[in-house]
């Protein structure tokens, strides 16, 4: 996925030693296609049709409930401060990690990436553990009457954890890639450091940085097990979108947890579209596929 | 943070000169560390800790007790072994669709390759439900399987196919970029020296693929392993039968359990470490191995 990695996508014309019998392509390709769709278009497929098999009038009724209204709420308020916060943190890491030595690197590096390998769950149960009424900071959250755990501040710490590599990830390869050597000449030619991040660093990173933060905020959206832990689920309170969906669900309204899902969907499909064109801007060589 | 700055790294002995602790000519080592470190400490690092400590006062023995009871038991076999069998799964498609993406031209193909990253995009719980209705046995794919006698809804083998469902991209993703940088002279030796295209795929593609292949295959099982979201919808979740971890760890805090459910969080804390240790290594064989003279 790095950036790099796809300058080559061009080559010449596959020499005639390197293609395959044309059974064995059309086979190959047959088969891929036939699991890409049963496996990722017909789950899409199925969220947009169940959404809309009540009909239109069902669908807008779904939509314009004020549950999920303050469901969308929440969940955009989770993003707007979780997203934000990741952003300058992997500005921060990828600057620290690309632009400096220092012992024990690949050790912050690993760090970065812990939350990926961390199950949601056991996520929502730290925050139980740490904040809950009988955890670390329980008693003295409860003495100053703030509330984190089955509240707003307990949803927004879940996603900023899990939402916490997204940024620095596509930051760091991107920086080591581009070398320092352009923000070295700027300090050279008198910039200080934060002439150097605005002026040099940031125009130069800005495609990756918009990337990663596209990613981040998908799942930061999307993020249901560590929400889900330390919601409490209350109703009008703290449910996010992907908990509307669980609850709609469960109480067996099938067609409006469709219906919600389906936003959720539209934003993931708005996702890909957006990774595919800066996926496009990203290499600036010719179109390739002149030919079929 | 700052106030170890001025210790010398060992090993770098230069007379006279102290380096700091962050060395580098640009500015803003200093505050990069602090944030970084301050943040990945207050966000990560200390529930991380929390989880381990709150498992704690129990020693090794009483840690497996809870840890091993039948039921959780039960569970570590399902998630593990559904885990396993989704990466296993993943890895074979991954490869395969990675391979026609990169190497053959057909219409639709810039649309697929924008769509395998769909797992990544879709929330679990939007997967989850749409993987239920699907799977079900009235729905589109349930129905025909239920006519050979397959049942998948609400039964252990939805495990499997959320788990391969959410892995699937890693592969596909890990693949694609090394099979686009593999020197086409390789293959073309390779078919001058009278190789057949399957034997140059056994033992020139592969063998380049194969670092690539791992890392995804490990990335898929680590996402597998602590998956939820998308699992709870389209199995029983049936204590002993159809129950992941995950949801081991839920029922225990809903029984205000803090210590079990710390303890098989601790767990699988562990296989997470354990795991993001392999990828390293994994990750390091892959660049030692692209790093070779082509």
């Amino acid at each position: 996925m790095s950036a790099a990695g796809w300058q080559g996508q061009r080559r010449p014309q596959t020499a005639l030693a390197l293609r395959d019998p044309p059974w064995v392509r059309a086979l190959l390709i047959v088969l891929a296609v036939t699991v890409l769709l049963s496996f990722l278009v017909l789950p899409l497929a199925v969220v947009l049709m169940e959404a809309l098999r009540p009909g239109l009038d069902a669908y807008a009724a779904a939509l314009a409930d004020d549950n999920t209204h303050h469901a969308l709420l929440i969940t955009l308020v989770a993003a707007l401060i979780s997203v934000p916060l990741n952003l300058v943190f992997g500005i921060a890491a990828a600057w620290l990690v690309t632009r400096f030595r220092f012992p024990g690197k690949s050790l912050l590096i690993t760090l970065i990436d812990l939350p990926f390998s961390v199950s949601p769950v056991v996520v929502g149960l730290a925050l139980v553990l740490l904040y809950g009424a009988h955890g670390w900071f329980g008693a003295w959250l409860v003495a100053n009457g703030v509330k984190v755990v089955f509240a707003l501040p307990g949803i927004v710490l879940a996603t900023i954890f899990v939402t916490v590599p997204f940024v620095a990830r596509e930051l760091i390869p991107l920086m080591q890639a581009q070398g320092r050597e352009e923000e070295e000449a700027a300090l050279v030619l008198g910039a200080n450091g934060w002439q150097v991040l605005r002026h040099v660093t940031l125009p130069n990173i800005r495609i990756g940085l918009l990337y990663g933060v596209i990613l981040c905020n998908a799942r930061a959206m999307g993020e249901f097990g560590a929400v889900s832990v330390v919601s409490g689920h209350i109703r009008g309170q703290t449910v996010t979108l992907p908990l509307h969906v669980e609850m709609l669900y469960q109480e067996y309204q099938t067609a409006a947890a469709f219906a919600v899902a389906s936003m959720l969907a539209l934003l993931a499909l708005a996702t890909l579209l957006a990774q595919h064109a800066l996926e496009a801007l990203r290499r600036p060589q010719p179109p390739e596929e002149t030919s079929p | 943070m700052s106030t170890a700055a001025t210790l010398a790294p060992a090993g770098r002995r230069e007379p006279h000169v102290r380096r700091p602790l962050v060395d580098g000519v640009l500015p803003g080592g200093r505050l990069a560390a602090g944030i970084t470190i301050g943040w990945l400490g207050a966000i990560v690092l200390l529930p991380v800790a929390a989880v381990i400590l709150a498992s704690q006062p129990l020693d090794v023995a009483g840690f497996l007790a809870v840890s091993l009871e039948p039921r959780v038991l039960a569970s570590y076999r399902l998630t593990f072994g559904m885990s396993l069998a989704a990466a296993a799964i993943d890895l074979v498609a991954g490869v395969l669709i990675a391979w026609v993406l990169v190497r053959y031209h057909f219409p639709g193909r810039r649309l697929l390759d924008t769509l395998v990253d769909l797992p990544f995009a879709l929330p679990t719980a939007v997967a989850g439900i749409a993987l239920g209705n699907l799977y079900a046995p009235n729905g589109w794919l349930g129905a025909p399987l239920a006519l050979l006698g397959i049942e998948v809804a609400f039964k252990p083998l939805g495990v499997l196919v959320a788990l391969t469902f959410i892995g699937l991209p890693f592969v596909v993703r890990t693949v694609q970029p090394v099979l686009v940088e593999i020197a086409a002279e390789l293959e073309e030796v390779a078919a001058t020296l009278g190789a057949t295209r399957w034997q140059t795929f056994r033992h020139v593609v592969l063998p380049a693929i194969l670092p690539a292949a791992l890392t995804g295959f490990t990335l898929a099982l680590a996402r597998a392993v602590g998956e939820y979201g998308s699992v709870i919808f389209v199995t029983g979740n049936i204590p002993y039968v159809s129950e992941i971890t995950p949801l081991v760890i839920i029922s225990r805090l809903e029984e205000y359990d803090y210590r079990g459910a710390a303890v098989v969080g601790a767990t699988m804390l562990i296989f997470s470490f354990a795991i993001l240790f392999v990828i390293n290594a994994l990750q390091a064989w892959g660049q030692r191995r692209s790093g070779l003279p082509g």
